[in-house]
């Protein structure tokens, strides 16, 4: 048959199961995207700024684990993706951003809309293409989605002249998604039989989950298994929140900057460390010289560079986590351990998490949690970046694997509101809540507009200090109060702003029943913006300063 | 930016890599930048096709540095990198080019 490299692009696409893609056309990838008009399997999302278009993706490929789609034009289309596709790098999101390029006779000539798209490409993604025919993309589609999704994921970046995708070729037949390998390493079992006898003998274990146990499919309920099976207090990163239920009377719930008290205080305290698919990020570990100072590590990951990277293992497993785990339960011991679990317990009454307002639906945590009683554990949660995330990190009864949608590594603000709609249109029988901050909003908020388009379930809830709260907070407690640059002058009416994009919306500030009036706004379909004012000396605490040991917590004391 | 002559010369311990990678444009900059983004100098760096052309080999000569192992690991996970091998620094392919830079 005769295919355009659009066409092929296109039907590439259908072929692996793409329903959904996110985007803005322009000049350079308009042949892509008039293939696309004639796809009756994929829905085109038209965002407001590629941005959006790329944390859409994130959204539909982090709710479900599977890749997910973003499109855009050359030049600007490129540079205003790099900040979607680099969050992916870092969270480890199998997300595939596809580009237009100027014609192959225009590149290095400075063109209309040119740039290096893959030279800015490689430091931020798995793996990058630049594609030279159209006949290559038989390959390079297929394998795209393969390295995305394989091993640890991560985003995958093609960039297609214009000429290319005007290119007609002869082809027999589109190729068929590959067959997923299966994992040829074996096990390590020697490393299996040491883990195994390095937890059956601990008096004091943790157990360390990453966002690595959401993304290995299963892997969460094994780490439980593991959990209950040797009684081991389990807590989370900030990306594996829902990997165990936070009520589950194991979790210690997240650690390091802004983990309670009790949850350093158990690390600090442990004497082995079981670290499956984490990666000892600072936020977690704080000072990592003194991280866990008493423990011996065992640090199960699926990419070897992160294998003793920040600390020595004693025992390392370079393997899928889900397989890793099911191979080790059966060498794991059942017992209580109840000198230990005692003692947590002791460190969690003494020094627990301290939510002050939380029962007032018009504070920092009280919002959080009247938004939980609301809702089930069907609802996903995603977050900008800010006090209100960690708020939400800390308050929110996460219960599921990726429930929670979160931007952990590259912390970028502007990621929840197009997260959500990716969720929203990935499962459209959720309801999907944004947290958010006034601030964050702002970066992204043109998305109101592609919600209000869509008509999706999204509802997005700012906490409005009318500031950058947690900038604030650090000049407060580390630059002897000089605040600068940290509040705005000029207050947003989000209210407002949300209706002139055809958003309902609520001020709870402006209500007699502030929980019913939250109530009656997550019930009704479509999307709506919830607003409630935060006071700005409002602080996320404990805090453990940048660098510091994770045991020197400033605040949160009841 | 040119003070790696000097380094070599002041006699760090150097380390030879062979890598192994698919043939095409691009490949020297994935491999490189891994080394660059971390301020880590490649104090040496030779490239040619090998057998029919689909694959070439990279050698690079870079000092020793604890940073290494986890470079390695870096490098064996790129796409493009088919292998990875690490050699002393009296490895001949260096020795050998040394007349060139007089």
């Amino acid at each position: 048959m005769r295919i355009t490299g659009a066409q092929l692009t296109v039907r590439l696409l259908e072929r692996h199961g793409i329903r959904c893609v996110a985007g803005i056309p322009g000049g350079a990838i308009l042949p892509i995207y008039d293939a696309l008009s004639q796809s009756r399997a994929i829905r085109h999302v038209l965002a407001r700024h590629e941005q959006g278009a790329g944390f859409i993706a994130h959204g539909m490929a982090r709710a479900t684990g599977r890749p997910a789609v973003c499109l855009a034009s050359s030049g600007p289309g490129v540079t205003n993706l790099v900040t979607a596709v680099a969050d992916a790098k870092l969270d480890s999101i199998p997300l595939i951003a596809i580009t237009g390029q100027v014609p192959r006779a225009l590149i290095g000539t400075d063109a209309f809309q040119e740039v290096d798209a893959y030279g800015l490409g490689i430091s931020i993604t798995k793996h990058n293409y630049l594609v030279g025919s159209a006949r290559e993309l038989l390959e390079v589609i297929p394998r795209a989605f393969e390295i995305a999704a394989e091993g640890r994921p991560g985003p995958v970046w093609i960039d297609i002249p214009k000429d290319v995708q005007n290119e007609a070729i002869e082809i027999d037949e589109l190729p068929w998604p590959a067959a997923r390998q299966q994992e040829a390493t074996p096990l390590d079992e020697a490393a299996l039989d040491a883990a195994a006898a390095l937890i059956n003998a601990a008096e004091r274990p943790v157990l360390y989950l990453g966002g690595g146990v959401i993304h290995s499919l299963g892997a969460a309920a094994l780490a439980r298994r593991l959990a209950e099976t040797a009684s081991i207090p389990t807590t989370m990163t900030l990306m594996a929140l829902g990997a165990i239920p936070a009520d589950h009377p194991l979790s210690l719930g997240m650690l390091g900057m802004h983990g309670a008290r009790y949850t350093n205080l158990t690390m600090e305290e442990c004497d082995l460390l079981v670290a499956v698919g984490a990666r000892f990020d600072d936020r977690a570990t704080g000072k990592a010289a003194e991280f866990c100072p008493r423990a011996k590590i065992i640090h199960i990951d699926i990419d070897p560079s992160e294998l003793s990277k920040i600390k020595q293992a004693d025992v390392a497993i370079a393997a899928d986590v889900g397989r890793a785990l099911a191979a080790l339960l059966p060498r794991i011991q059942r017992q209580p351990r109840s000198a230990w679990r005692a003692r947590v317990v002791a460190l969690k009454q003494e020094f627990p998490l301290a939510m002050p307002g939380a029962d007032d639906p018009r504070t920092h945590y009280g919002i959080i949690r009247a938004v939980a009683s609301c809702l089930d554990e069907s609802a996903i949660i995603t977050t900008d970046v800010g006090q209100h995330q960690m708020w939400a990190a800390q308050a929110y009864p996460v219960s599921r694997p990726r429930q929670w949608l979160t931007s952990g590594g590259l912390g970028t603000m502007g990621f929840g509101l197009p997260a959500a709609i990716g969720a929203a249109l990935a499962e459209p029988e959720r309801t999907v809540v944004c947290f958010t901050g006034d601030g964050s909003l702002l970066m992204n908020i043109q998305e109101l507009a592609t919600a209000a388009d869509e008509e999706l379930n999204v509802k997005v809830v700012v906490l409005d200090n009318n500031s950058l709260g947690l900038v604030h907070q650090q000049q407060e407690l580390f630059y002897g109060k000089r605040f600068f640059a940290s509040c705005y002058r000029a207050p947003t009416d989000f209210v407002a702003v949300a209706r002139g994009f055809g958003v309902a919306a609520l001020d709870l500030d402006r209500v007699a029943d502030p929980l019913a009036a939250l109530e009656e706004a997550l019930a009704a379909p479509g999307p709506c913006l919830v607003r409630v004012s935060i006071a700005v000396h409002e602080k996320v605490f404990p805090m453990v300063a940048p660098g510091a040991a994770n045991r020197e917590m400033i605040g949160g004391l009841l | 930016m040119n003070a790696p002559a000097a380094a070599v010369r002041a006699g760090a311990p150097r380390t030879v890599l062979e890598i192994t990678v698919h043939n095409h444009p691009g490949v020297m900059v994935h491999v490189c930048s891994l080394f660059s983004r971390r301020a880590y100098n490649v104090e040496g760096i030779l490239c040619m096709p090998i057998g029919d052309g689909t694959l070439s080999r990279i050698w690079l000569l870079v000092n020793e540095d604890r940073r290494l192992e986890q470079l390695e690991k870096q490098l064996r996970k790129l796409e493009d990198v088919r292998a990875v091998q690490r050699h002393g620094a009296t490895h001949e392919v260096f020795v050998r080019l040394e007349e060139f830079f007089r």
